[in-house]
């Protein structure tokens, strides 16, 4: 027998009154990066230490730049939530609180830049 | 609580550490130098966009020696994470929880992690010569 109200159930969001979110985000994340990464990976060992002109021409061809794009948000997406649980084990009261809204505006800033910073050098 | 003599229960040190417990530990430690490599990622994109001179400088950083061991540390916890993670996705699913199971794939994590990591680093040789 469920002690749960029909609305809860419905809801379901459970005690933590957050549902699965925060863990099926980290599922979908890495699921997109383990193409990616070895992507990446790779791409990079193939560019060695290159010239500017040569990553520039690299990033500028249409599929990188479409890749890495991919790859900034999930990575820093993917980043968000992995630190997220890492601090809410080690670190207690309000200092949680100011380093979890840190992470939070460090992963959505470097994402922003990363995006940016691609466009700019494709477009 | 005056009775300070008490037996405690054995802490973290003293166990044997299993292979699972070890590479979830590592899983995390990857996890955090993973998200600062990222950020040196961004920063390589930023140089590309707007500063060459800035671009040569992290370039020169990343290939000394130190830079090199760095990059090479980041490829085995690149492939660590994503193969421990992989190993969590099946987890996830309902798959391989047996004790010997967990240790078999544990052992094939790190089997996979070092083909991987040797492989990017032969490319990288065979063709620049890094």
């Amino acid at each position: 027998m469920s002690l749960r109200t029909p609305l809860s159930e419905a809801k379901g969001l459970g005690s933590a009154k957050e549902g699965v979110a925060h863990w099926w985000f980290q599922r979908l994340t890495a699921i997109a990066l383990i193409p990616l990464a070895v992507w990446l990976a790779f791409a990079v060992s193939m560019l060695g230490d290159a010239s500017y002109e040569t990553v520039r021409a690299w990033l500028e061809t249409p599929h990188v730049a479409i890749l890495l794009i991919l790859l900034v948000v999930a990575t820093f997406y993917h980043s968000q939530l992995g630190l997220q649980v890492i601090v809410e084990d080690y670190v207690h009261g309000w200092l949680k609180v100011v380093t979890l809204i840190l992470i939070n505006f460090l992963c959505i800033a470097l994402a922003v830049i990363g995006v940016v910073a691609l466009l700019k050098i494709f477009l | 609580m005056a009775n300070v003599e008490r037996p405690l229960s054995p802490h973290l040190q003293i166990y044997k550490w299993p292979l699972a417990m070890a590479i979830s530990i590592l899983h995390r430690i990857t996890g955090v130098a993973l998200a600062i490599g990222a950020v040196i990622m961004v920063a390589i994109f930023v140089a590309v966009a707007s500063d060459p001179a800035c671009y040569e400088w992290i370039r020169g950083v990343l290939a000394s020696k130190i830079g090199k061991i760095f990059l090479f540390l980041w490829t085995i916890g690149l492939f660590l994470h994503l193969f421990n993670g992989i190993r969590h996705l099946f987890w996830d699913a309902g798959y391989g929880f047996e004790k010997s199971t967990t240790t078999k794939s544990g052992i094939w994590v790190l089997i996979a992690t070092f083909a991987l990591s040797i492989a990017v680093w032969g490319v990288a040789y065979y063709c620049t010569n890094v």
